[in-house]
């Protein structure tokens, strides 16, 4: 680790947080339909699916309405998927991609995961990507960060019947958050380098006489809204750590920030929403203690290289550089690897199946933890909430009060449905995981052998529950199997967890809002940020750590004995 | 059911229609028009012909050029369908080796490497392959290691090739973002053109 290292970090985070303030003023001003500048654009998607923007919704018409969108997307999706070799914009004559994978693939991205089983440049047309996946890409996120303006709502007033109108919320933090947001920062991208253009490949004649196709394609501006809306997959093969993709210290520089900047807004939203911005910063402080943290310990794992390798002549100057880029060098790419995992985001500027087994267990364990650190857009902030929720429960019981957030009496019912919403990770991840180690057919897509193998699958499945996206590459993706189970690990990660999140959003709603008295425990100060630090670390990491212990600890004490596989 | 699934279709689909073709077929007439070079990949041309891209790394195993890092892209196998055989800096298919840090197969890769270089204490990046298999830079350290080789092979001093190596070396980002770093493919071309 060097200073010059933490000052990049240093840099990048100040960046993001000077960003977050004024943009989450912005997104409660679109939350309350101050923001008209498309008006017309907005009333003929209105009137073209029926809707009355005006008129609330409870949480049950509210999710009704989101997953019907999402199941549209999803059919639309799939349909583009398997028809790509007759449909236009296809210049290199692709094919249809399998049922498996479109399957796989179109959950992917309606999920908001992004988990790729195809590589970019070898399986998509250009019409797959720009028509199916970049729109997947915005509509996902304005799904997670509507859901999250529901759940805030519900903090706010007391009686609430309604929790606002899904597709009101949908439709305006597309035309006025995502769409603009991406405009601006795809044209930075091209001039940063990334094409965008129509055109499939260029070919070349290098230097010692062989010949090189340079992919191209509509790639800057889908690589935009891939990080601002945390989806993370890919316009290329390799993602970020693409020369095309993430073509020097700037771009990756920006991407990071663009993948924390909404996550990280919507938290001071929320204080706005339920009138107290105190609130919003505490939430805000957890997420953002624990970015540094971790970045920290994948620095330090990762610059300090290999022992391995050293041993066998390595210079340790530059860190372990399997799987990464000398223009990002070490402080760069811990950081991205920080925030990708921590954000739900998914994309890469090196290769975490390369990491050395602690730089590799910090962007597992981030996913683990419920993906609300920051999480991704809108359901960091919900996933954060429901831990908060939790948080007061566990102070309640340790001085026998009902336990309150914001005013709203946290009780059993509320208690069962946030559980239930935690559940959802665990199972998923450990369940699917531990069948797939002992199946044949599963373990077929497993490159390295060892503990590293176990770490493998169980990256696999934590990135697909917790809606990640992003890999330990080696494990091979496109088998029925994997594409099957990582598809509905996907499903539950997003659905299984939210729709019991909206029944707890509409009972909070319902309740009466108390005023604060003496006997009120503050969730605004440090000793509320803490509480809550260790309730997502009991409850989210501790389920973990014998299936951690078996695959990245294990592997770093094999490392250290100087054992391969 | 229609008054649920009515919204859905018809906002999916003009969104649809808006987001996956008006406004990025419009942003790549913008894109086309304020950056060209950029947008259609940074080529670089010689005599006319596309040699390269700036951004791009490529395949270098004549003595007389600087070597890029070793690269883990692969394609296909003409001999054996279905299979893939090594071929570095194949842009078509961006890849990296994907194995982990007790892979037995990396440490022998990393060991040859090292012995190829003449052993001793060899820059990580010149022993390790990249993520994208792509990377157009190597370290001012790994240049430095390769200055004698070129040299000999071009029958030219040391010292003007250092020169050349000097101005061709690129800082931090603002003097602060990423590492120092050798474009190679740009070295080369400018080693070509010493005369």
């Amino acid at each position: 680790m060097t200073w010059n290292g933490w000052a990049q970090i240093a840099l990048v985070l100040a960046c993001v947080l000077a960003a977050a303030v004024p943009l989450g003023r912005y997104i409660a001003a679109i939350a309350t339909g101050r923001v008209a500048f498309l008006a017309p654009v907005e009333r003929l998607l209105y009137a073209a699916g029926g809707i009355d923007p005006q008129r609330g919704q409870g949480w049950r018409a509210y999710a009704l309405a989101m997953l019907a969108g999402n199941a549209a997307g999803f059919l639309l999706l799939y349909a583009l998927l398997r028809l790509q070799g007759v449909l236009p914009l296809n210049p290199q004559g692709l094919a249809g991609l399998s049922p498996w994978l479109a399957f796989n693939t179109a959950v992917s991205f309606v999920t908001n995961t992004n988990w790729q089983a195809y590589s970019g440049e070898v399986a998509m047309s250009g019409l797959s990507q720009m028509a199916g996946l970049a729109v997947q890409n915005f509509l996902s996120a304005a799904t997670g960060i509507a859901l999250a303006l529901a759940v805030s709502r519900a903090f706010a007033a007391s009686g609430l019947r309604d929790l606002g109108n899904f597709w009101a919320d949908f439709v305006r933090v597309t035309l006025y958050l995502l769409l603009p947001l991406a405009l601006v920062l795809g044209l930075v991208f091209v001039a940063l380098g990334m094409p965008q253009s129509l055109a499939a490949s260029v070919q070349a004649t290098t230097l010692e006489g062989g010949t090189q196709t340079i992919p191209l394609g509509p790639a800057a501006f889908q690589i935009a809204i891939k990080h601002l809306g945390t989806n993370g997959g890919g316009f290329f093969g390799v993602n970020s750590a693409h020369p095309f993709e993430g073509p020097s210290a700037l771009a990756t520089g920006l991407q990071i920030g663009a993948q924390q900047v909404i996550p990280f807004a919507l938290a001071l939203t929320f204080g706005r929403i339920v009138g107290d911005l105190r609130q919003g910063r505490a939430l805000l402080a957890v997420m953002l203690a624990s970015v540094v943290l971790a970045t920290a310990a994948i620095y330090a794992a990762e610059a300090g290289g290999n022992p391995l390798h050293l041993a066998a002549g390595i210079d340790p100057a530059l860190g372990n550089m399997e799987g990464k880029e000398v223009r990002f060098g070490q402080a760069l790419a811990a950081l991205f690897t920080a925030t990708t995992t921590g954000a739900s985001c998914g994309a890469v500027n090196a290769m975490l199946d390369s990491f050395t087994p602690l730089g590799g267990l910090v962007p597992m364990s981030l996913i683990q933890l419920g993906e609300v650190l920051p999480g991704g857009v809108g359901s960091g902030l919900y996933g954060m909430l429901v831990f908060a929720m939790l948080a007061v429960f566990v102070a309640g019981l340790m001085v026998g009060r009902t336990p309150e957030y914001l005013g709203k009496k946290v009780q059993a019912r509320e208690v069962k449905l946030a559980m239930l919403a935690v559940l959802v990770l665990p199972v998923a991840i450990l369940g699917f995981a531990a069948v797939s180690l002992v199946l044949p057919a599963a373990l077929g897509s497993v490159q390295d052998q060892g503990p590293h193998g176990l770490s493998e699958m169980l990256y696999a499945y934590s990135s697909a529950s917790g809606n990640n996206g992003s890999a330990f590459g080696g494990l091979t993706a496109d088998t029925p199997w994997l594409n099957t189970t990582l598809a509905i690990a996907m499903l539950l990660g997003r659905f299984a967890y939210v729709v019991p999140v909206m029944a707890l959003a509409g009972s909070l709603g319902a309740k009466p809002k108390s005023p604060a008295g003496t006997g009120t425990f503050p969730t605004h100060g440090p000793l509320f940020a803490g509480l809550l630090a260790g309730v997502i670390l009991i409850l989210g990491g501790l389920q973990f750590m014998p299936a951690l212990a078996l695959g990245p600890l294990a592997e770093h004490f094999v490392l250290l004995a100087g054992k391969t596989f | 059911m229609r008054a649920i699934l009515r919204p859905a279709f018809a906002v999916v689909g003009l969104f649809t229609l808006l987001l996956g073709l008006a406004v990025p077929l419009g942003f790549t007439g913008l894109a086309q028009l304020a950056f060209p070079a950029q947008a259609n990949g940074s080529l670089i041309e010689r005599n006319g012909h596309v040699i390269g891209s700036a951004l791009l790394g490529q395949d270098f195993a004549a003595a007389r050029y600087f070597h890029p890092r070793p690269s883990a892209t692969t394609e296909a196998d003409p001999d054996h369908p279905g299979q893939t055989r090594a071929a570095p800096y194949n842009a078509a298919a961006s890849a990296a080796s994907q194995l982990g840090p007790t892979s037995a197969a990396l440490l022998a890769a990393v060991r040859e490497r090292v012995a190829a270089l003449g052993g001793g204490r060899v820059p990580a990046d010149a022993a390790t392959a990249s993520g994208s298999g792509l990377d157009p830079h190597i370290s001012p350290a790994n240049a430095v290691a390769q200055m004698a080789r070129v040299a000999a092979a071009r029958g030219l001093p040391e010292a003007r090739i250092a020169v050349l190596l000097q101005a061709h070396t690129e800082g931090r980002e603002f003097g602060l973002l990423g590492e120092p770093r050798v474009n190679v493919l740009r070295l080369n071309l400018a080693l070509d053109a010493l005369r």
